[in-house]
């Protein structure tokens, strides 16, 4: 009785799916899915090395400096960084006094109470404080960049497939939606002439919709001035700054690559112990 | 234990003697999974993954517990609080890394454990009870992990629960009030989030309590083996300490060697992104997927497109899935052969390395988003998961001739090392 209600069962579902897939086809060969101007166009993240890529990495605190540098003088005018305090900064190197401050002169004052009338006020940050935000609120924020949220970047570089190279990628990508082609070779407004970037809005492949409300933020070199000498091109900013939000979105990561050696070679010579004990127990006893 | 050459257990302390006399606990110890209990000889690596479950859960229950303690399960500050836990709590990422990716370590051993009770037919009599409570303990693992995977209030946290509680509202009728009884509002919020938070620490316990009585039921016809027949004597077996102890340590040295690799090396490998953006109600995220573990299910629920009279699409790929579990408590009944091992069942291996294949298909069209090919080939891979359980075993049992089994598992043993 429960094989034959089985039976009847299988067939049902069985049934049910190959007649979806039928109809499926049909409708696919008779009407094929119309191909999108992102699917065709948009480009994989380039390539980006960084100190602290694979398993033994290590942050480049001169580069984490550099990047630190560019977020605060280009890119905190727009993005938050909520996440982080302005003491995690001694991360990247930078001694007490200078997180001091760093904190006291940051261009954003952090929110505050005037304690005699109780009304909203501003206040010099502490290393205690998170990073302000550069606007009041989101409503603020839309208003002055065209109702486009600028989005927090404490963790940009793991809310993306590819983080830091992706960051990198989109801030070097801005380029001419005119006689832009793919790998293929086919012109984007030959192919997609309704496709054109809106007003407003700037053509970036490395975006996902391709059209991206930041203007390009890297617009020249020498944009910002190293104190390490380092030579600022528009291509140093955008990998310096990418080193940096991965930083910020993992903070923890030396700590997490040291700790794993050492658990790993703890678990090699507890495992091989394991072994040797096992083929000790078992010699003699046929298995 | 049923095997009357089982090793009993005579404490020599004196102490123990009179703990034995007010609360044989040590006693139930050294016969649940001590010297008291005879295992077969020849169980291969495949048996190593029930401890390993147990350790899973072992590792969930600590990791979890501590992590608790610096949560905030609010819509306002859970995300937030997590990242609290990751930069400032100390040792903080570990805990949170070691229990995100120790859910999907716990799926990939279970995982590993049915089909191993699959190939060598442990659910099929006198095992019928330790299968059904396996799929029990299945079940709740599944509601854990999807509520756990809510507490994060990422983007894939609030939608991935939008879209699982939204299956209950394809039920006719009172689909819709079902759901928002489920969420405690029209869509995930803060009641949502407490109760699930609330859920998902009191599940682990009932899978525990499952647990104990998984092994208990096991404990009455003992394990299955390699070759799936029965114990005849004292020369099959071997006492569970120290014989198996010693091989499960080896074999949670491994685990733990892998799932550490992945904790620390590469921890987000297995997560989605767009689970660290916070929830946020008003922005879709573009392809809505669960955590690997459940693509298989999610590519059968989605194979499902087309209406079929009256019945929408959503609600048989909402039957199918479902079902698609449900059906395996009828497995000990639909699959008929005497012969328990896939070893000496010709045609039987044959359709199981299909289903092996079949299920990562699925699991793959699962995780690629609804597009074509994927889609089709998940009606596939769909079809033929139903037809096997449902058309092929029975059928497969009844007309399939077995290989001539061994008499006896040391006649099994001495055979094969005799070849060696």
């Amino acid at each position: 009785m429960v094989r034959l209600i089985a039976f009847l069962a299988g067939l049902g579902f069985v049934g049910i799916l190959l007649y979806s897939l039928i109809m499926g086809a049909v409708s696919f060969v008779s009407e094929p899915p119309a191909k999108t101007v992102e699917h065709e166009f948009h480009l994989h993240p380039k390539e980006l090395h960084l100190a602290s890529d694979g398993p033994l990495g290590k942050f480049d605190r001169q580069q984490l400096q550099r990047g630190f540098q560019v977020y605060k003088e280009v890119c905190a005018a727009c993005h938050s960084l909520h996440q982080v305090a302005f003491r995690d900064f001694k991360d990247l190197g930078f001694s007490e006094a200078e997180v001091k401050a760093i904190a006291k002169g940051w261009a954003t004052e952090t929110p505050s109470v005037n304690p005699e009338t109780g009304e909203p006020a501003t206040r010099k940050s502490t290393p205690a404080d998170k990073i302000p935000s550069p606007y009041a609120n989101e409503v603020a924020a839309r208003a002055a960049n065209n109702n486009a949220l600028p989005p927090d970047l404490s963790l940009m570089s793991k809310a993306r497939h590819d983080g830091g190279a992706y960051i990198y990628s989109l801030l070097t990508g801005y380029t001419d939606q005119a006689g832009f082609k793919n790998h293929a070779g086919q012109e984007l407004l030959k192919e997609f002439p309704d496709a054109k970037t809106p007003d407003g809005l700037h053509f970036n492949p490395y975006f996902a919709n391709l059209n991206i409300a930041m203007p390009p933020p890297l617009a020249a070199d020498g944009q910002v001035t190293y104190a390490d000498g380092t030579v600022a091109t528009k291509d140093q900013m955008a990998k310096d700054v990418s080193a940096f939000l991965v930083w910020s979105a993992e903070p923890k990561l030396e700590a997490r690559h040291q700790t794993g050696v050492a658990v790993m070679i703890f678990l090699l010579i507890a495992t091989v112990l394991a072994w040797f004990s096992y083929r000790n127990i078992w010699a003699g006893i046929k298995h | 234990m049923s095997f009357p050459w089982a090793n009993h257990y005579a404490p020599k302390h004196p102490l123990m003697r009179w703990l034995d006399e007010k609360l044989p606990l040590p006693r139930l110890v050294y016969n649940a999974v001590g010297a008291g209990y005879p295992v077969p000889r020849n169980l291969n690596y495949f048996w190593n993954f029930g401890v390993l479950s147990g350790a899973a859960l072992g590792i969930q229950l600590i990791t979890g517990i501590i992590l608790a303690m610096h949560y905030a399960a609010n819509g306002l500050v859970a995300f937030d609080s997590v990242e609290h836990i990751m930069r400032d709590v100390n040792s903080g990422w570990m805990l949170r890394y070691a229990h995100a990716n120790g859910a999907s370590f716990f799926f990939i051993v279970v995982y590993l454990h049915i089909f191993r009770g699959l190939y060598y037919g442990s659910y099929k009599a006198p095992r019928e009870m330790v299968w059904l409570l396996g799929l029990v303990i299945f079940l709740l693992m599944m509601a854990t992990a999807f509520m756990g995977y809510v507490l994060p209030w990422g983007q894939m946290s609030f939608w991935g629960a939008k879209v699982i509680t939204g299956l209950f509202g394809a039920i006719p009728v009172v689909g819709g009030p079902i759901q928002t009884w489920l969420l405690g509002g029209f869509a995930p919020d803060n009641a949502a989030l407490n109760r699930f938070f609330s859920l998902h620490y009191l599940l682990p316990f009932v899978i525990a309590a499952v647990i104990i009585l998984h092994i208990w039921a096991l404990h009455i016809p003992g394990s299955n083996n390699p070759t799936g027949v029965d114990v005849k004597g004292p020369q099959d077996t071997v006492p569970f300490h120290p014989y198996y102890t010693a091989k499960d340590g080896f074999g949670l040295g491994v685990f733990l060697l892998l799932y550490c690799g992945m904790l620390f090396f590469a921890p987000n490998y297995m997560g989605h992104p767009d689970n660290y953006i916070a929830a946020n109600p008003l922005s879709t995220p573009a392809h809505i997927v669960p955590e690997w573990y459940f693509w298989p299910f999610y590519a059968i629920l989605r194979a499902f497109t087309f209406d079929i009279w009256f019945i929408p699409a959503k609600l048989l790929g909402v039957i199918a899935m479902f079902a698609s579990i449900l059906l395996l408590f009828f497995l000990p009944w639909l699959d008929k052969s005497p012969v328990r091992s896939g070893n000496y069942r010709p045609a039987f291996k044959k359709f199981f390395v299909l289903l092996v294949i079949d299920v990562l298909i699925l699991g793959y069209c699962g995780g690629a988003p609804a597009e074509e090919p994927y889609v089709m080939i998940s009606q596939l891979a769909a079809a033929y998961y139903f037809a096997h359980f449902l058309i092929i075993l029975p059928i497969v049992s009844k007309l399939e001739k077995p290989l001539p089994l061994p008499n006896s598992i040391t006649e099994a043993v001495l055979a094969k090392s005799g070849q060696a």
